[in-house]
């Protein structure tokens, strides 16, 4: 199988994933709450007023009709009006996505760069001291759920040592930069505002950190344990007897061959630090959608919580096809398959 | 006669493992003349394996203890050389071919990657070492390996090649800068027995051509005296008999040797092979005395007490055995 | 490579006693190599005897529930309140060992419905593979475990009472997928080795192919992913309650104290700590035990590097 069968395969099970993903969402949002019209208005609204609403959101439709009006809907970016803030969800999701964006990116780079020097340290000074705080740390980082993390940070920097900026996206005296593409790193970069920019950078440095501490002790593991794993394969033997230097070794006869099972893996991580935002950014007070989802499931505020998982869900899609295409980039196997 | 270029003394390799000290290597005693093909025979797990990789110290250290022996390459001990030196002897003294052409090569990196890296780290002059220079190098190695079309083989990666085309790139990366002793560790084992024998007389023609040292590891005591000038037979981590190829098939002295010859089915004469009774001992546990005498037909009760040396029978001819 | 440690043929049979006593002993000794396995072994004891013992040894058991000791109350730790009291003056100590039990029987429960169902969906769709059967489950797994776990039980949760039943629900719905994609990697080889197809061959029935052949040599690698999995459930328990869509007050839950004591801090610095710290001792305990587990059930020398 070459590259592009591949990944049109995996493109094909992701739009059947997507599919599914829309019917359990559906069935969440609609099915097992009884009525959302009932719970839209409130128990103390006149039922001619619900009544009303069941024919306008289609309630009185069969279910599977109701589930074609709504995808249908879906595909066209009418995701509904939120209850919470009167307006599109669509609007909303566009207003908060580049926060959650910006914020999960950078735990991202926190988990691939910590998680690579860490493994290889470890797996370089295997069962030595280095091997060993970094195996006690990686046991207390997995162990510390994202949330508690993020308030232990609030409660350290926020009011103990206050070095760093604890809340929201950026501190009130900066001006935000115009919004182009909504991350305000790279708003303030392009616009030149390097003071913004600084802010901006390290107001996401906790929330972002609070996120990748536990995924990035988990894939440090999982470097370390191939990396002493490919050690006693024979090409490395064989290239340490041909002369090469024991650097060049580590950083490429050993590396390569051993990032490929930690980023097979990272697609699953990254997907569940974006499943910890949620908690994370409504303690940081970050303006991303998972805050806005969180308090949209806490209003029951129905719309507004689908369109959030389908959200999270094609993110996830997206995340899993770029591990794919990395990791068909790191292993000739996967990517050119049979012989010549 | 001249010094040799490697002479193993006494070499002792014991593996840590959980169970205690795995002592496998018992005092080799073995030694190469320029331009000599030596083989090294005996069954699976007996040590030939650790003896060479030892040479060329691609043992995983940590595992490793080396109570007692040397190495000597031209005299100097390679146990206890320093980096530079021991970087010296890979690069420009001994390289090695492994058994499993498939496992010896990295499957992310092409092999142009893998045979032009062997040439940037090795010991050739900064001018030599031009980018130009350093592929001309390696596609003159894939050739002399008789490979057609080395520029599309640079690009390609291992999992793209046949087992034959993977043990001939591996021996072009031994080869690729020059090299005074070459160790081949049963490079035919896991190939068809076609594309084995190709590879045989590829590697004899080969050290012949540039005039190296060859040390041939095999169990099979056929390919030994096809491709060698002289066979050590090993057991157990000693070194039993050692004899001039022809002399070890016409009078083998040592009864393991014997056991070997009788092992080989033969065409002419019936019957199948008698073979030898037992299996190689536990290194973590072995027997004392000779290791041999559990297994051994002549074995007399002061095999079970004194370690018998090599003892000479002439002409080069070793024996460690009391009975002879 | 050239070790070999083979013995000589033992003919001496020991007997079924000695013998279960010899896997003991070679079982504790590959569980108690890593030192950190015991600790582990340790907190998970501990933290078990608490909960189940709440009542015996927590030093006010009353307030545990809705007790208000305005007298007592915002007390930082001393020797009547090891960790001090909350803002209506109940026991902090005495609330954890509390929360310990909700913990525990979230996760127990998650488990005990998940794992029978996300293993027997899993034998089936491997050793169907390629058949609709096969297409049907996994790709039903797929969907599951395209949302991050706690994105979808939040919602569940959220359109559901809060309460603690309805957090186990919404836990348990993502919970089965990853055994059913455990089990299905496994079943999918071992449903092609010799003592399958023999079973076939014999006209062995579906039901014991895949319960007495396949699913036994499963069963390390299952056990394996439950013990590191209660620690993950709890963390996901604590997650519901912290937005306060688990159990509900006054009765305890781990992440509703740290959630509580976040609104005093940093004065009350000890609602929101030791809370906390309970939390991560719990999840870390699970953890090392599973890693002993793991190195116990694994087959021949572990991590040799």
């Amino acid at each position: 199988m070459n590259l592009r069968a591949y990944i049109l395969k995996r493109l094909f099970l992701s739009i059947f994933v997507l599919i599914g993903l829309s019917i359990v969402i559906f069935i969440i949002a609609r099915v097992v709450p009884g009525d959302p019209a009932r719970m839209a208005l409130g128990p103390r609204a006149p039922q001619y007023a619900v009544d009303q609403l069941r024919q306008e959101m289609n309630l009185d439709q069969p279910l599977p009709t109701q589930y074609y009006y709504w995808v249908k809907g879906v595909l066209v970016g009418d995701l509904g009006k939120s209850l919470t803030t009167k307006r599109a969800v669509a609007d909303d999701v566009k207003e908060f996505l580049p926060a959650t964006l910006e914020l999960a990116f950078i735990a991202a780079i926190f988990v691939v760069i910590f998680s690579i020097i860490l493994g290889t340290l470890a797996a370089k000074y295997r069962n030595k001291w280095v091997d060993t705080v970094i195996r006690v740390m990686a046991y207390t980082g997995v162990a510390v759920p994202a949330f508690v993390l993020a308030v232990l940070f609030l409660l350290l920097f926020g009011y103990i040592w206050p070095v760093i900026p604890v809340l929201g996206r950026l501190s009130p005296e900066i001006m935000p930069p115009p919004t182009i593409t909504g991350l305000i790193t790279v708003d303030s970069l392009i616009t030149g505002d390097l003071s913004a920019f600084w802010d901006a950078l390290k107001h996401l440095i906790l929330p972002a950190l609070a996120l990748a501490m536990g995924p990035l002790f988990q894939e440090a593991r999982i470097v370390r344990s191939a990396m002493t794993d490919n050690m006693s394969k024979d090409y490395l033997a064989a290239a340490v007897g041909y002369g090469i230097p024991s650097s060049v070794i580590m950083r490429k006869y050993l590396l390569k061959p051993s990032l490929i099972p930690a980023v097979s893996v990272m697609g699953l991580d990254i997907a569940s630090l974006m499943g910890n935002a949620f908690l994370v950014e409504v303690i940081f007070n970050w303006p991303g959608i998972s805050r806005y989802g969180m308090e949209a499931m806490l209003r029951k505020d129905l719309n507004a919580i689908s369109a959030v998982i389908i959200v999270f869900g094609v993110i996830f899609v997206l995340v899993n096809i770029i591990v794919d295409l990395i990791v068909a980039y790191l292993d000739p196997r996967i990517r050119l398959g049979g012989k010549v | 006669m001249d010094n040799p270029i490697l002479d193993i003394r006494d070499l002792h390799v014991w593996y840590r493992t959980y169970g205690g000290y795995a002592k496998v290597l018992d005092g080799v005693n073995l030694f190469v003349h320029k331009g000599e093909k030596v083989g090294l025979v005996g069954e699976a797990g007996c040590g030939k394996t650790t003896t060479m990789r030892s040479v060329l110290r691609i043992l995983p250290e940590s595992q490793v203890h080396t109570p007692r022996g040397q190495i000597l390459y031209h005299g100097q001990d390679i146990l206890q050389m320093n980096q530079r030196e021991l970087h010296h002897v890979r690069t420009g003294g001994v390289s090695m071919i492994f058994q499993e052409p498939a496992a010896a090569l990295n499957p992310v990196f092409t092999v142009g990657t893998q045979i032009t890296d062997v040439i940037k780290y090795s010991g050739l002059s900064k001018q030599e070492k031009q980018k130009d220079n350093i592929k001309n190098l390696a596609m003159q190695a894939i050739s002399e390996v008789y490979i057609a079309d080395p520029e599309r083989i640079m690009n390609s990666y291992p999992n793209q090649l046949s087992g034959g085309m993977k043990q001939r790139i591996c021996i072009a990366m031994a080869i690729v800068t020059a090299r005074e002793l070459l160790i081949a560790d049963e490079p035919g084992t896991a190939l068809d027995v076609t594309i084995q024998d190709q590879v045989h007389k590829l590697l004899r023609g080969l050290v012949e051509k540039k005039g190296m040292s060859l040390i041939m590891i095999t169990h099979s005591l056929g390919v030994a005296r096809e491709m060698t000038d002289r066979i050590y037979v090993m057991y157990a981590g000693n070194i039993v008999e050692v004899a001039k190829s022809g002399d070890l098939f016409r009078k083998p002295r040592h009864p393991y040797t014997l056991g070997l010859l009788e092992s080989v089915p033969k065409l002419t004469g019936g019957g199948m092979a008698e073979g030898i009774y037992g299996q190689i001992p536990d290194y973590l546990r072995p027997p004392g005395g000779c290791r041999f005498h559990p297994r051994c037909p002549r074995a007399i009760a002061r095999c079970q007490e004194e370690k018998p040396n090599l003892a000479d029978l002439g002409d080069g001819h070793q024996v460690a055995c009391f009975q002879v | 490579m050239d070790i070999n440690t083979q013995t000589a043929f033992d003919v001496n049979i020991p007997s079924a006693s000695t013998r279960y006593k010899e896997a003991l002993r070679k079982n504790w000794y590959k569980f108690s190599r890593n030192k950190l396995s015991v600790v582990g072994l340790v907190i998970v004891l501990a933290v078990i005897v608490v909960a189940v013992f709440a009542p015996y040894v927590a030093p006010y058991p009353k307030h545990a529930g809705s007790f208000v000791d305005y007298q007592h109350a915002n007390l930082a730790p001393s020797l009547t309140y090891l960790l001090g009291t909350d803002n209506i003056g109940r026991d902090i100590l005495s609330r954890i060992f509390f929360a310990f039990r909700g913990a525990l029987y979230m996760a127990v429960l998650v488990l005990v419905i998940s794992l029978p169902v996300g293993v027997i969906l899993g034998l089936l769709a491997g050793y169907f593979k390629g058949t609709w059967i096969d297409t049907i489950i996994m790709r039903t797994t797929d969907i599951f475990l395209a949302v991050p776990p706690l994105i979808l039980a939040l919602a569940i949760s959220a359109v559901l009472k809060p309460n603690l039943t309805n957090a186990m629900i919404a836990v348990t719905v993502m919970w089965w997928p990853w055994y059913t994609r455990l089990v299905y990697g496994m079943a999918t080889s071992l449903r092609n080795e010799y003592f399958v197809t023999a079973a076939e061959l014999i006209g062995a029935s579906k039901f014991h192919i895949l319960f007495r052949e396949i699913l036994p040599n499963c069963l390390s690698p299952i056990f394996t992913k439950m013990a590191l999995d209660v620690g993950w459930v709890i963390l996901l328990g604590a997650a519901l309650s912290f937005v306060g869509l688990g159990e509900q007050p006054p009765t305890p839950a781990l992440g509703q104290m740290v959630s509580d004591g976040s609104r005093y801090m940093p004065d009350l610095w000890w609602m929101t700590i030791f809370p906390s710290l309970a939390i991560i001792i719990i999840i870390l305990g699970f953890n090392l035990l599973g890693d002993g587990i793991r190195d116990m059930l694994a087959k021949g020398e572990h991590d040799r590097g």
